[in-house]
């Protein structure tokens, strides 16, 4: 069975330093339903992988393919960042609104929702996740597996097809992490996932792909 | 957690989230009000009028209830600065001798137009603290946004609001690694230089933090234009019944200045 990619890096070029490339014809392909773990050392690109799909950085050579079509420039990406829903190292990059509400509902209101109807969908979302009284709390005094459970759903909100998941379990203590866990797995959602965690990537990943040297060693072509 | 002194006021604390939910002004109503009271107050020179100012600010802030430690510590900064203005107006301004200090005469007009600023600066303070200490910087950010403030302010002052926390957090952890290797502020080349590298690992960090807000704010469809939730909201009766009043009450301010 040949299913269609909902996103294909090929043969994509990076580097911060023309002297150092970062990546170099890495390949990457992530079809509906799978959930891909990414792995590889410190530095050796990961992050700036999950960037490229989002075009938040723009590759050297190479293309990025998604949801059917090639992205380059910026206004394609829109889309791309709105059917992609990318989960940040660090929390408090993403959390940027006074109130957990606002917060959430910030990528429903950038769709083009009605205040109403953005204030329907975080509320939805948040109870989803369990954290239905979240709402009015203020982000940065959230503990820090809360504030990675409430960036989840502000990437929720927007209903992704894809989510890249840029370390998600990093600061977390047990409980955040089983919750966390049992969360992304009843998703339906195709994955790409950065993580160290052996555990975690063992219980989620339907697959590994290796990044060394620039390059991507995929199990699956 | 506490957000430190000068963030007093500016943090969403969460007492005072619930205070705003039963605020029944329009914070947009608040900011005009407060702005079209300093504007009128500013203008005015006779006696009467300023009294009077001075007497609606301080109904006013016995009204709204303002928490006495806030008004005493806002009140008494100011009054600080307007003791410098009291003690040298006289002195500069020429004019009638009132009295005279170590040969240097101070002047009646000085006296009047020193506590003539005085009252006026009171007058204000009393006035934004009534109509505006209990709206959250963030519902005043957006509020400032719909009534066509510069979005680059707006967003700023947002900014400026989340942010403060987590750099003061970033500052600590700095001050801490420095401690931790023995570090003890001198007066000396070291202590400088290692300060300037405190400072600039702070501008460093700040930036690289902005850049990561800004692309995690991309991914989420910004497109730089701030939306919010209470974009809909409408002005209710309570809005123009207090800005009828506020029109009625300002105009009899200017009444009085202009002598009847």
């Amino acid at each position: 069975m040949v299913r269609e990619p909902l996103i294909r890096l090929e043969g994509v070029c990076f580097g911060y330093d023309p002297a150092r490339p970062v990546l170099d014809h890495a390949t990457l392909t992530l079809a509906a339903g799978e959930r891909v773990a990414l792995v590889g050392d410190n530095g050796s690109g990961k992050t700036t992988l999950l960037h490229l799909v989002v075009g938040l950085l723009k590759p050297a050579a190479g293309t990025v393919w998604a949801f059917g079509r090639e992205r380059r420039i910026e206004r394609d990406f829109t889309e791309v960042r709105a059917r992609a829903g990318l989960l940040f190292q660090d929390p408090d990059d993403q959390l940027f609104c006074p109130t957990v509400l606002e917060d959430v509902a910030f990528g429903p209101l950038n769709l083009g929702r009605r205040p109403a109807e953005a204030r329907a969908i975080a509320e939805a979302t948040l109870a989803d996740l369990g954290l239905g009284d979240f709402g009015a709390r203020i982000t940065h005094r959230l503990s820090g597996g809360e504030k990675r459970l409430v960036t989840l759903a502000t990437v929720l909100a927007m209903q992704p097809d894809v989510l890249l998941l840029d370390e998600p379990t990093v600061g977390l203590d047990e409980r955040s992490l089983r919750r966390l866990t049992e969360l992304l797995e009843a998703r339906p959602q195709a994955m790409l996932i950065v993580s160290h965690d052996g555990a975690f990537r063992e219980r989620l990943a339907t697959r590994v792909a290796s990044l060394r040297e620039g390059r991507i060693n995929d199990a699956c072509p | 957690m506490n957000a430190g002194d000068s963030a007093e006021g500016w943090a969403a604390g969460d007492v005072r989230f619930r205070m705003l939910s039963d605020t029944t002004l329009d914070p947009r109503t608040r900011l005009l009000a407060a702005v079209a009271f300093a504007i009128v107050v500013t203008a005015l020179h006779d006696r009467a009028a300023l009294a009077v100012a001075l007497a609606m600010a301080a109904a006013a802030v016995l009204v709204a209830g303002v928490p006495a430690r806030m008004l005493l510590r806002r009140v008494l900064a100011l009054d600080g600065l307007m003791l410098v203005v009291l003690a040298t107006l006289p002195f500069t301004v020429p004019g009638e001798p009132l009295a005279s200090v170590a040969g240097l005469s101070a002047s009646r007009e000085g006296l009047g137009q020193a506590m003539a600023i005085a009252v006026k600066a009171n007058a204000v303070l009393l006035m934004l603290l009534a109509l505006l200490s209990r709206v959250l910087a963030p519902a005043l950010g957006h509020a400032l946004g719909r009534l066509g403030a510069p979005p680059a302010l707006v967003h700023l002052l947002l900014f400026t609001v989340r942010y403060l926390d987590v750099l003061t957090a970033e500052l600590a952890r700095l001050r801490r690694a420095m401690t931790a290797r023995g570090f003890r502020p001198r007066t000396d080349r070291h202590t400088w230089r290692s300060l300037g590298w405190l400072v600039g690992m702070l501008m460093v960090r700040s930036f690289e933090r902005a850049e990561r807000v800004l692309a995690a704010m991309k991914c989420r469809g910004f497109d730089g234009r701030f939306r919010s939730l209470d974009d809909d909201t409408r002005l209710a009766a309570a809005d123009a019944v207090f800005g009828c009043g506020a029109i009625v009450l300002l105009t009899g301010l200017l009444w009085l200045e202009a002598g009847w």
